[in-house]
């Protein structure tokens, strides 16, 4: 449980980082960046992952900031997640992101974890890409060309492996703030407080005159990546929100999962009763809170 | 660029200064070049929190951070609790002692660092804030409802003290 050698570098300015990645790549240098490291130091002492060289950003100013910006929060990606749930700007104005943080690991982990470091990871069984998917975040990457926008629903491509090139950073994650009369929810179940989901629900929506709208739901846990539960937003959209609609929704986005993943904690047919029982419960959960 | 690398700190006050590997753990660092045993060393990839120390007063788990990621920084380990004139024992490590809040003792460095930092933030932690707050450290020998009394009793102590 020790892990293999490496070369380490600790840059302090981001165009240092950016110019270290380029050259490390053209040298044929398998190089992974350490951000808080709390999902990475597990990989490396297992052996998981044996990089030629680690970029430590620790040392690079200016990524850690969090602000209102354009009305939209935007949190910088070395942000720490105790940073984030301390932060009383992401509380008021997005709690979904703020529950979210709060389930991430434990406060010994969210001390050190940064924000940005969870989404370039990118675990299906994490609630930060779920989050992404209904809050339609967006994601700030910085190379060699520059900056780039990537939307959430392109960002996470497949189980841990996300749209960032080799040679980019993730510098910022840009979330709009929680709409005027809009409800909010995320449960999860996993086997010990902290641990990741075995299967989890997020979800956001809008009651208009009687009737829920902009219905956004996203589940974790149940598939290679966070995954939309459009079926069951279609079935909300429009309907009056009641507690056998809500069923029926958890029942519609049951049914709609390609086979999530069976292990030995817990089987597809368990997960798909997790989703089915969390979104029925998640959405009583943000109608209360949007009424 | 090489894989070792000078590293300046503070661990319990004291300054050290060493050139380490880069792979190498703050835990094992701590254990193996400074010599302080308190750290324990569980599971060795953040799941046990037996090896809870705090860096520049939170808390963290040592082997999850490399020696090289604590340049500069001012750690504090279970050996920087005792009252170093007097030679007692902090009033969390004492509640333990007298509340029963462990049995081999392997998991407890690492808890009494999880309740240093909830003490220090949230004096009076109810019965669910302390079980959140010591979610992340496991104890085998299942002694939690010890445990669980043990930081009460800290805490009420520790205010008992701060009100006179």
């Amino acid at each position: 449980m020790k892990p293999a050698a490496f070369e380490y570098h600790a840059p302090t300015t981001l165009a240092e980082a950016v110019g270290l990645l380029a050259r490390l790549e053209d040298e044929g240098c398998d190089a992974k960046i350490l951000a808080g490291g709390q999902s990475l130091m597990p990989m490396l002492a297992m052996r998981v992952a044996r990089p030629d060289a680690l970029v430590d950003l620790g040392r690079v100013p200016g990524l850690a900031g969090i602000r209102l910006h354009d009305g939209h929060i935007a949190i910088g990606a070395m942000a720490s997640k105790r940073a984030a749930e301390l932060s009383e700007l992401v509380r008021d104005k997005q709690p979904l992101f703020h529950a979210a943080t709060r389930l991430v690991g434990h406060q010994q982990i969210r001390n050190r974890g940064s924000v940005g470091g969870s989404f370039a990871h990118a675990d299906p069984a994490s609630e930060y890409p779920a989050v992404a998917l209904v809050l339609d975040m967006e994601m700030v990457a910085t190379g060699p060309d520059g900056e780039r926008v990537i939307p959430a629903a392109e960002f996470f491509v497949t189980y841990m492996t996300t749209a960032l090139e080799p040679g980019e950073i993730l510098t910022e994650l840009r979330m709009p703030v929680l709409p005027a009369r809009a409800g909010w929810a995320i449960r999860e179940v996993s086997r010990r407080s902290g641990d990741l989901a075995l299967a989890g629900v997020a979800l956001t929506l809008r009651l208009d005159a009687g009737r829920c709208t902009d219905v956004r739901i996203a589940a974790f846990g149940v598939g290679a990546t966070a995954i939309r539960l459009t079926a069951a937003e279609d079935a909300l959209n429009g309907a009056a929100p009641s507690a056998d609609r809500f069923a029926r929704a958890g029942a519609i986005a049951a049914a709609s999962l390609a086979e999530p993943m069976s292990c030995i904690h817990a089987t597809a047919d368990y997960r798909r009763h997790l989703v089915r029982t969390l979104l029925e419960r998640s959405l009583a959960d943000a109608a209360a809170r949007a009424g | 660029m090489s894989n070792r690398k000078t590293i300046r700190l503070t661990v319990n006050g004291r300054h050290y200064e060493r050139e380490v590997e880069a792979r190498l753990t703050l835990a094992d660092f701590i254990r193996h070049e400074l010599h302080l045993g308190g750290t324990h060393v569980g599971c060795e990839h953040g799941i046990c929190g037996a090896c809870t120390i705090l860096i520049d007063g939170s808390s963290a788990r040592a082997c999850l951070t490399l020696a090289v990621q604590a340049d500069g920084a001012n750690i504090t380990t279970v050996e920087g609790l005792r009252n170093r004139e007097t030679g007692q024992l902090h009033p969390i490590q004492q509640a333990f002692v007298d509340a029963h809040g462990l049995q081999c003792g392997f998991c407890t460095p690492g808890f009494i660092m999880t309740t240093l930092e909830l003490l220090g933030e949230n004096p009076d932690p109810t019965d669910e804030e302390i079980k959140e707050a010591l979610g992340g450290n496991l104890c085998r020998c299942t002694g939690y409802q010890s445990i669980l009394d043990s930081v009460r009793l800290a805490a009420s102590r520790i205010n008992t003290a701060t009100a006179a």
